[in-house]
């Protein structure tokens, strides 16, 4: 059981040290790519045993839980690993046509495959303070992506990127030393029992308003969300995809783990906070994509908006609730990635990522169009799309709770997803190229365009099967939902014998 | 687009164009075939979807919606294979028929779906095609606004119905529509009944273009003509009619719903027949006549008694029929002649005989004159509205009178003024549209003749069966041209004088309006872009407050949410706790003297203006911890502790020598603020640290640490073990940490941008000149 677990983890780092060896070849990139087509069936197996036992765990090194370190994963883990791996291979994929040998000889590809390692480590750990350790790992390499290249642009983003974050772990550490003080574990089946014994239950949610805060930086809630939208829009596209997708989920992953497993025992409290938290996200995102006038800046305070959603669905704590911010999470990652690859696309056809010197891709590039309609409309949550089962549940998790308001935000905040979605067609698609440029597909190179395209093909497809077919996904989100807010299968094959 | 009908390849649009005419009109034949039997008995079917949400692909086939489906059939085969000829030459065509194919079938969807989340999928499907229809000549900034205009109004109202759809789902337990129809009682003394009824309303109101939500509409008439007939008029503005023809047995025959329909219909009918005499483009002039068609049908579904039910879906067939031949026909004469301008056309009866016969029997069915289908649906609305009660009978009595005497002048305008008279100059020479765009008008007004001549079969199989699945219950429906002598004739004939007399004064009534209209204050397409700049407006001023692009800000912002949020939730939820002892009793001099040297080292450190002092002085906060260390006998930690410090204060030493120096830092009461977060910050965390380290230790893991750390790890150093045995795995992590940190450093010295510039470092400074976003 214990490889099935460490794989995903082990795979990207092993590819990472090859990729380094071969950095200035052009076998590096291609160990890149294959090594992510591993991780991807690794994880595949790794999801097949997580739905055949439920909760599948082993012990590193040997030590019994919870005194050395367990990896766990459940439904919610097993699903956020394998999206990991679809991400990271599109990604990979992507940087083929994107990643100039310059950034690839100072060691790219290591710096990507240890990030994707490190955000697996994440969502498999079973400890908190292990937790940390991948948090850690994921913060260093991706500001070595960031800052990858050196322009003052990407420095200025990044500087802001790794002080927010590092203030971020620097609180949760602080967390999880003060809970560790009052608990006595780091193991987080333990914790969920030993919160239980813990007398100065007013002391336990002030931990938990910490571990709030300190994920809410990583995940990107208002009023925490400021490293975001100064940072994604200045690396590489395949970077930007890659954080878009994957790292602030990291940090929803993070609140929904912990504020089901560990803190669930002031929910009125603690979840309060966080719904108040979560809409006030939902909408100064949504408001900030309004505003913004570049693609990728567009794009990147949707994600902000989106992350309102998933925190909604938790703080509702409710099977629905968190039936939608599961499915949220993974839609909201194949939708997001894709968005940014066609960014990248437009910008190399276009010649920007500016709304006001780009044109032409309706006429000229109708593919990129078409690719382009189906995760925008997703992300705006129109049927039959993937993005419109997530909203859906969510908005419908909060009308059963009869909050008339939070319900209401929600659609309204869909309406402005809507309007700033159009604001990128109206601006790069329909109209005229400004400069009279007619931005083609056809004049890439072929097998840079099979590169770019093929990550946003398949990607597409995803959102078009999770669109039209969400049963199966539905059933999978309501287990999963079912296994978060009765962690006792959690609990017992952690700390019980290894099944 | 060409100006003539040029010989391409591409004759009829090519593979595409034979598609999209065969589609519909194979499954118009289907529906058509099921028509016998769907009268008799409606048919539930379903097909599973999301059943874990109570979603499914359930198929409600009844009068209501067959009536519906031949209609998008029927229509969408004349509307493509006229398109076909119109439009198969464009580049772009293909598309066309993709987006007009997807249209059909999210309109189909609409009206045949059983559940009422799969009808909203089908409702938001036919408001992207719209969008995407609307937007098609995407060069032109109006097309492109008014595509925006359309798809935000009526997503807007879907959002909203959404929202009503769920609360009705959850009141009746099901959101199947067999099962919520037949709980119309319940529903309807249900506490939310209201609220249910409103949303619905803004789903309905707004995909109907009812005022004040009307302005959409005109200004769809952007799209290319076949789509203004096909979606904008024949069928997708009435889905929200339908809707609310739907829900009657479920929602319809309370006051609330009886005033709400028949004010907002009757007001949008009036005013939009006002509005369309204003207009001196024909295709305008059309559009503000389907928006009085649709509060028309509101109204009468209002109304709700059987004979307004009857009335209503006669009238649904009635419009569709003579309003889609109508811009069908426009379409041609723009085609022909370069123009739709009332005041430019004349005469074109001679050079278009054929287009002119289609025009004359949709408008005379229009005017509601005999023997054409027009007649009796005019009969019958006069009838319902007569038949209501009280002060309802003469509100709805009187709106319909007097749209229907401007539906007759406006009848003459489009039909009978461009067709008469001498043939006038126009930007080109008129001439007679080619066969695939001249049937679907021909045959559309031929139905409108045969439909009245032998009303018999509308009422048997459409009519009648539709009346009965929206009104719940089955009647006699039984329609006629002559109902001898009543006061509906009466009406009708008073309708007729005084449209005759209107029509004669038309441009002078049309003069007036224009006049009216220029004075007025009231413009709601103006009001639209003032509510958009408002929300632009707001979303940058947020933005701008929020993001500055300033990092001191931003730290600010997160230690005082830190503060603010933990430090409420510690006195909120009793955290301070009523045992904990918060004296600070029990230290030693020495250690607060090591204590005043950290607290000295940490205020040197922000107040200085010299980076060097700066560092120096974290340096002494670094050496007070490892002090501490030492005091309470962990010298391994501080010996670490000491190390880092050092080589800290080297390095950054070092570093300075290259950097230039600070500049000013900021006013006063900025820093004043900074130093309050701070101490909050400081103090807060020091008051939980206190209470953690009184509560009791659980040493379950320490006590195992001590004892298996050398019989089963074999290290006698538990610190040791427990870093590269008992939690190795983290170790490893941070192995990891520090290559990456290395490989990460080396790349950024290496690729440094004074190395080698290229067109990857210029670019992104062009973003942040043209949005100035982040700067430092």
């Amino acid at each position: 059981m214990s490889w099935i677990l460490v794989n995903p983890i082990l795979i990207p780092l092993v590819t990472a040290v090859l990729a380094y060896l071969f950095r200035t070849s052009p076998a590096g990139r291609w160990i890149s790519v294959a090594g992510t087509v591993v991780l991807l069936f690794a994880s595949l197996i790794l999801m097949g045993e997580v739905l055949e036992h439920g909760v599948i765990a082993g012990q590193m090194s040997n030590w019994q839980a919870p005194f050395g370190i367990t990896l766990v994963a459940d439904y919610l883990g097993g699903v956020m690993v394998v999206i990991t791996a679809i991400t990271a291979m599109a990604t990979v994929i992507y940087t083929l046509a994107e990643i100039p040998e310059r950034l690839e000889r100072l060691g790219f590809h290591a710096l990507l495959q240890v990030l994707v390692a490190a955000v697996c480590g994440a969502f498999l750990t079973g400890d908190l303070f292990n937790l940390y350790v991948w948090f850690e790992v994921m913060l260093i390499s991706s500001f070595g992506l960031l800052v990858l290249g050196g322009s003052k642009e990407q420095l200025d983003g990044g500087i802001k990127y790794v002080t927010l974050n590092l203030v971020s772990t620097i609180m949760f550490l602080s967390g999880i030393g003060l809970l560790y003080g009052i608990t006595g574990t780091l193991n987080m089946a333990d914790l969920h029992l030993a919160v239980r014994e813990v007398e100065n239950a007013g002391l336990l949610t002030t931990i938990a308003v910490m571990f709030m805060v300190a994920f809410g930086v990583k995940a990107a809630l208002f009023p925490l969300f400021f490293w975001l939208p100064a940072s994604y829009h200045t690396p590489p596209v395949a970077v930007s995809a890659i954080f878009a997708g994957l790292l602030t989920k990291v940090g929803v992953y993070a609140l929904i783990r912990s504020f089901t497993l560990i803190f669930d025992q002031d929910v009125t409290f603690t979840h309060t906070i966080l719904l108040w938290l979560a809409v006030a996200t939902m909408v100064t995102g949504v408001l900030g994509a309004a505003a913004m006038n570049d693609f990728r800046r567009i794009l990147s305070f949707h994600i902000i908006s989106q992350i309102g959603y998933m925190v909604l669905g938790l703080a509702l704590f409710t099977p629905l609730g968190l039936v939608g911010a599961v499915f949220y999470l993974v839609h909201h990652i194949i939708v997001k990635a894709n968005l940014f690859f066609v960014a990248g696309v437009a910008k190399r056809i276009g010649g920007s990522t500016d709304l006001s010197r780009l044109g032409g891709l309706y006429a000229h590039a109708p593919l990129l169009a078409f690719l382009f309609l189906i995760p925008a409309f997703s992300l705006a949550g129109f049927p039959p799309l993937s993005g419109f089962w997530a909203k859906y549940v969510v908005v419908k998790a909060a009308l059963d709770l009869e909050m008339w308001f939070v319900a209401g935000a929600s659609l309204a905040v869909g309406l402005l997803t809507i309007y700033s979605m159009t604001k990128i067609w109206g601006a790069a698609f329909w109209p005229k190229h400004p400069d009279g440029i007619k931005p083609r597909l056809g004049d890439l190179p072929a097998g840079e365009r099979v590169a770019l395209m093929a990550p946003i093909v398949g990607l597409a497809v995803l959102t078009c099967i999770i669109g039209l077919f969400p049963e199966p996904f539905v059933q999978f989100a309501e287990t999963s939902a079912e296994q978060l807010l009765d962690p006792t299968a959690y609990v017992t094959t952690v700390l019980g014998v290894q099944p | 687009m060409a100006d003539d009908y040029p010989k391409v390849d591409r004759v009829m649009g090519g593979a595409s164009g034979w598609f999209s005419i065969a589609l519909p009109a194979v499954l118009f034949l289907y529906f058509l075939g099921l028509v016998p039997q769907i009268a008799e008995t409606p048919q539930v079917r379903g097909i599973e979807w999301v059943p874990s949400l109570g979603i499914g692909l359930s198929v409600l086939l009844d009068g209501l919606s067959l009536t519906f489906a031949l209609l998008i059939t029927g229509i969408g085969t004349a509307v493509t294979l006229y398109s076909a000829r119109y439009l198969g030459q464009h580049p772009d065509y293909p598309r066309f028929v993709a987006y007009l194919m997807l249209f059909m079938v999210g309109m189909l969807g609409l009206v045949l779906a059983g559940n009422l989340i799969s009808l909203f999928v089908f409702w938001e499907v036919t408001t992207i095609a719209s969008y995407l229809l609307i937007g098609f000549n995407a060069d032109s900034a109006k097309s492109r606004r008014s595509a925006l205009q359309a798809l935000l109004v009526t997503g807007t109202g879907g959002l909203i119905l959404l929202a009503g759809m769920i609360v009705l789902g959850t009141v009746a337990g099901s959101f199947e529509l067999v099962e919520i129809l037949s709980q119309g009682e319940m529903l309807r003394d249900h506490p939310w009944y209201l609220a249910i009824l409103l949303l619905f309303l803004a789903g309905a109101f707004t995909k109907s273009a009812q005022v004040p939500f009307h302005f959409w509409l005109p200004n769809a008439m952007a799209a290319p003509t076949p789509v203004s007939a096909y979606l904008h008029s024949a069928t997708m503005v009435k889905a929200g009619v339908f809707l609310l023809a739907r829900m009657n047995p479920a929602l319809g025959g309370t006051e609330a719903w009886f005033w709400m329909l028949t004010l907002f219909g009757g007001v949008t009918a009036v005013f939009a027949s006002v509005m369309s005499l204003r207009q001196t483009d024909i295709k305008q002039v059309l559009a503000y006549t389907t928006l009085m068609a649709l509060g028309t049908l509101t109204m009468f579904i209002g109304a709700g008694t059987h004979y307004a039910i009857m009335a209503a879906m006669l009238f649904l067939v009635v419009h569709s029929l003579y309003k889609a031949a109508l811009f069908l026909m426009i379409g041609i004469v723009d085609h022909a002649t370069g123009t739709r301008e009332t005041g430019v056309l004349g005469g074109l009866a001679k050079a278009m005989p054929l287009t002119g016969l289609a025009a004359a029997l949709a408008a005379v069915s229009m005017a509601g004159i005999p023997p054409m289908v027009g007649f009796i649906g005019k009969e019958f609305m006069y009838k319902a509205g007569l038949g209501l009660g009280g002060f309802g009978a003469i509100w709805v009595t009187v709106m319909i009178f007097a749209a229907s005497v401007m539906m007759f002048v406006v009848a003459g305008i489009v039909a009978w003024k461009p067709f008469r008279g001498e043939l006038r100059q126009t930007p080109h020479a008129a001439h007679e549209g080619p066969w695939p765009m001249l049937a679907g008008p021909l045959v559309l007004g031929a139905l409108s003749l045969i439909f009245g001549l032998f009303p018999g079969i509308l009422a048997h199989y459409f009519v009648g069966p539709a009346t009965h699945a929206v009104f719940g219950e089955v009647r006699e429906v039984h329609l006629y041209l002559w109902g001898g002598i009543n006061m509906a004739l009466v009406l009708s004939l008073l309708t007729f004088l005084a449209g005759w007399l209107m029509y004669r004064r038309h441009e002078a009534i049309r003069d007036r309006l224009t006049r009216i209209e220029e004075g007025s204050r009231v413009n709601f397409d103006a009001g639209w872009d003032r509510v958009l700049d408002g929300l632009k407006a707001l979303a940058a001023w947020q933005t701008r407050l929020i993001q500055t692009g300033n990092l001191q800000t931003y730290m600010a912002v997160i230690f005082a949410s830190f503060t603010i949020l933990v430090g409420a939730t510690f006195l909120l939820r009793g955290g301070m706790g009523s045992g904990i002892n918060y004296q600070a009793d029990g230290i030693h001099p020495i250690q607060w003297t090591v204590l005043a040297l950290i607290a000295m080292g940490a205020i040197l450190a922000t107040i200085t203006s010299s980076r060097m002092t700066a560092v120096a002085a974290l340096g002494v906060v670094g050496i007070g911890v490892a002090l501490i260390f030492i005091m309470f006998s962990a010298p391994d930690v501080a010996i670490t502790q000491l190390l880092v410090e050092v080589l800290v204060v080297v390095l950054v030493a070092l570093v300075m020598l290259r950097l230039p120096h600070l500049p000013v830092r900021s006013a006063s009461g900025f820093r004043a603020g900074h130093a309050a977060i701070a101490a909050a910050f400081g103090i807060l965390s020091t008051l939980v640290m206190i209470a953690v380290l009184q509560t009791p230790f659980d040493r379950r893991l320490t006590d195992f640490f001590e004892i298996a750390s050398w019989p089963e790890a074999h290290g006698r150093n538990i610190v040791n073990v427990i870093l590269v045995d008992f939690r190795a795995t983290d170790t490893f992590g941070e192995i990891v940490v520090v290559v990456i940190a290395a490989v990460g450093a080396y790349a950024l010295l290496r690729g440094a941008p004074g190395a080698r510039p290229t067109p990857e470092d210029e670019e992104p400074a062009q973003v942040a000149a043209a949005d100035k976003g982040e700067k430092v």
